[in-house]
């Protein structure tokens, strides 16, 4: 009776119907074409998907604490472009404009963390603040266009892989990255910051009163947050190269992927390999949508749909949350 | 309306969630003017058979009647529009508006299509009046009110809508003491004009003090009803729980005194306490009593770096420390169950496991490997009843969680442990677990801080009490002191 209970909550629980529906949107896919599941199309699909998916991890440790941050976004454009800027074309300048990103990186998480939990300004207000700050000094910068261009070396990783594997052809360099950042979300998070993170999204005053540092897990979160943006820069600029539209609209697809991998608004709950998977879906779904010819305009449209229909899954099949619904066992 | 027919009838009732019975051919009767108690264990399923009565739910199987006729709820309104009223432990009020905006919520009286602020007013000025209860102004707002007055307006709007009966669920839990006094009179009053009264609680005085019968529910089966006049405590206990409990406190074992000074404020004092000096030792239980407001709580926070003392010094084992928040706290080996476990105690949606852990995960000072492998057998050795480590707490009882709090803070081994509000509302079986737990952790040379709104519990539980009053120690008396003498020393009046 129990065990066939425990099963039923299992499959509707929210963290897992994300793989159901992982595989229920691949299976569309196959349907479509099935050429998709062919090694180097397989392989594409992944290197195209890794940015969001790599988002979606750094995204993750913010939601979980309790808090969004709306600022990736700009701040992968805002990398693109400093990347852009900076090497100018210039081999030699790659390792060194490398190291700035992420310094860079680490400083806007920092300062979205700091004001947050030191200002106590809701990280909504905090992040889309810092989403116009970075939006508008970047034009500023560049004179509204994008200038330079990125050395050949900056764009292997975004670009290129392990090539000329049996079966797969190239194993992207995005696509190890991204399995890298995965496994080391789901250690992080089986770390004493992890644990605390996870509490302290779910109730920051019991975790505070236990001794926990609340503040500096959060602001972590937004650094790891920044770090993924990072990243997601240096593939997106290696991939598609620069412009001024690199990153808009990102961070509301990457909120999406993880509100759909079932990580609750408002924290302590979900799991980062499920937000990832959320992400993987999304990707998946604008594959669909393009072997159905479906125009590339409809794609706000659709995420706000998930979005919605997400959170209202995870809401409704929230369990009767009274003590009466699962009497003690004597 | 039949004069011989009950006010209420239920009969028959079963209900199950996601097909575990909860309740199983519950009847219940209470006639009109009748104060009644549902008393039970948690998890007996009390709170059910109220929500099914208020609405909140509807039974599998069984029948309602109200006057004597069939009535079957599918909505709280439909209840409520049937007479029947129920102050749960969160009320349903606005905290914006005032009283008499309350009472009257979505009735307003108009007057030219207008709501009619003045007749609103005086309505709610005469059913506070029927109730005896003249220091709550129609005008006030809710949201600065006491819990205590927060009732009486859910209770003035239940009767200004006609409710014939009221249910009210562990009405007391969070009042003090001089508030008690307050329902009592009320729950008086309202028997006097012929409103049923349906009472859920825990604490065997209110019942005895309040209640016409009583009604004991058990693993979702009616157990007996009786007049209270028939009764005495330690048969409902026994009923509660199925078994006699012979002592409720347990004693300190003989042939053990207490030993160093282990915790020692002297001259404490910030803005709510004041020349706080106060020794506990290991081995021994201190217990705090005080009416609310007295700065028991106060001191455990103080203590606990939470609001730290800003005058005196403390030391632990000898050692003089600064606290000035819970990390420093929790490093000089103190650890405190905080009176609200649900929102200061407890990561809900998290498993018993994080829970527990939850201590030593957020300190590095205490962390440690041993530690953490000790956590399964702290949690077995309180009798922890959950289906696995795994399970989330929001879904224990409320002695259960309480238990996964103690867990989380013996497994940091501390040598001073306060206690505020341990067994507020557990049941039976979980309290005495709880009391001999606390007794255990003594002999283990642990100094405990016990505070208590239930007087009964500071004396039978302490070895000495420390009596405040006004945010300073008015006496202190030897375990097993009268209540007459704390409450002496309470009130600012010097022991006889």
């Amino acid at each position: 009776m129990t065990r066939a209970k425990d099963l039923l909550l299992r499959a509707t629980n929210p963290t897992a119907t994300v793989f159901v529906l992982l595989v229920l949107v691949f299976a569309a896919v196959f349907a479509m074409n099935p050429g998709f599941f062919q090694g180097p199309s397989l392989m594409a699909f992944l290197k195209q998907a890794a940015p969001l998916v790599i988002l979606a991890a750094g995204q993750y440790f913010v939601i979980v604490s309790g808090n969004f941050d709306l600022s990736v976004g700009a701040l992968v454009g805002a990398q693109v472009v400093i990347a852009a800027r900076l090497i100018d074309g210039e081999e030699s300048r790659t390792a060194p404009v490398l190291v700035a990103m992420v310094l860079f990186g680490i400083g806007v998480g920092l300062v979205n963390g700091l004001i947050t939990t030191a200002l106590k300004v809701q990280s909504f207000i905090t992040t889309l603040g810092m989403l116009l700050v970075l939006y508008g000094a970047i034009r500023l910068w560049t004179g509204g266009a994008p200038t330079g261009s990125l050395s050949e070396s900056f764009r292997v990783f975004g670009r290129m892989g392990i090539e000329d594997v049996p079966v797969l052809g190239q194993i992207p360099w995005a696509l190890l990255i991204m399995i890298a950042v995965g496994a080391g979300s789901v250690l992080l998070m089986r770390t004493r910051f992890g644990r605390v993170l996870m509490a302290a999204g779910d109730n920051e005053r019991a975790a505070a009163l236990s001794g926990a540092r609340v503040g500096a897990a959060r602001t972590l979160a937004f650094v790891l947050s920044g770090l993924s943006a990072t990243i997601a820069g240096v593939l997106i600029g290696g991939f598609a190269g620069v412009s001024a539209q690199v990153g808009d609209g990102l961070e509301f697809t990457v909120i999406t992927a993880v509100v759909l991998g079932g990580v609750v608004l408002g924290g302590g709950r979900g799991s980062v390999l499920a937000a990832m998977a959320g992400a993987l879906v999304i990707e998946a779904l604008f594959t669909l949508f393009n072997q159905m010819a479906l125009p590339a305009t409809l794609r706000p449209a659709v995420q706000g749909a998930i979005i919605i229909a997400a959170v209202a899954y995870a809401a409704r099949r929230r369990p009767v949350p009274t003590a009466t619904a699962t009497p003690t066992p004597s | 309306m039949s004069a011989t027919a009950p006010l209420l009838a239920m009969r028959g009732i079963d209900k199950a969630f996601l097909g575990v019975p909860v309740l199983s051919s519950v009847d219940l009767t209470v006639a009109r003017g009748e104060v009644h108690a549902l008393v039970g264990e948690n998890g007996a399923g009390k709170s059910t058979l109220m929500k099914i009565l208020a609405g909140v739910h509807t039974a599998d199987a069984g029948t309602i009647e109200l006057d004597g006729r069939a009535v079957s709820f599918t909505h709280p309104l439909q209840a409520q529009h049937a007479g029947v009223a129920s102050v749960f432990q969160e009320f349903n009020l606005l905290p914006e508006l005032t009283v008499a905006e309350n009472v009257h919520l979505g009735r307003e009286p108009k007057r030219r299509g207008l709501i009619d602020r003045r007749a609103m007013v005086d309505a709610t000025a005469a059913v506070l009046a029927d109730l005896g209860v003249e220091d709550l102004a129609p005008t006030a707002k809710v949201g600065s009110l006491s819990v205590a007055h927060q009732q009486i307006t859910e209770i003035a709007k239940a009767l200004s809508q006609g409710a014939g009966l009221v249910c009210m669920d562990e009405p007391t839990a969070a009042l003090a003491d001089a508030e008690v006094e307050l329902l009592y009179r009320l729950v008086g009053r309202l028997r006097e004009r012929g409103t049923a009264v349906l009472y859920v609680s825990h604490r065997l005085k209110e019942i005895f003090d309040l209640c016409d019968r009583i009604t004991v529910l058990k693993d979702g089966r009616l157990v007996d009803t009786t007049a209270t006049a028939d009764t005495t405590p330690d048969d409902l206990v026994a009923k509660m729980v199925g078994r006699r409990i012979e002592a409720q406190f347990p004693a300190p074992l003989p042939g053990t005194a207490p030993g160093e000074v282990r915790l020692k404020v002297a001259g404490g004092g910030n803005d709510w306490v004041d020349g706080i000096d106060l020794e506990v030792r290991a081995g021994e239980i201190v217990g705090l009593a005080g009416l609310q407001g007295s700065g028991r709580t106060e001191i455990a926070e103080a203590v606990f770096g939470i609001a730290p003392f800003t005058r005196g010094a403390v030391e632990v084992d000898g050692r003089p420390v600064r606290i000035t928040g819970p990390r420093k706290a929790i490093g000089a080996g103190i650890a405190l169950v905080t009176e609200d476990r649900k929102a200061q105690g407890l990561a809900l949606r998290q498993s018993v496991r994080a829970n527990a852990r939850m201590v030593l995960d957020a300190n590095a000072r205490v962390h440690s490997r041993r530690r953490l492998a000790r956590v399964s057998g702290i949690l077995s050795s309180l009798d922890l009843v959950a289906r696995g480590e795994d399970q989330e707490v929001r879904f224990l009882s409320g002695g259960n969680q309480q238990k996964v709090v103690v867990a989380k803070w013996l497994a940091a081994e501390p040598g001073v442990i306060v206690l505020d509000e341990p067994t507020r509302g557990i049941d039976v079986g979980a309290k005495h677990k709880l009391y001999s737990v606390v007794r255990d952790l003594a002999a283990e040379g642990l100094a405990v801080l016990l505070i208590a709104s239930e007087l009964i519990e500071v004396i039978g539980l302490a070895d000495r009490i420390v009596v405040l009053h006004d945010g300073r120690i008015a006496g202190e008396l030897p375990g097993g002191a009268t209540e007459q003498q704390v409450m002496a020393y309470a009130t600012g009046r010097a022991p006889e």
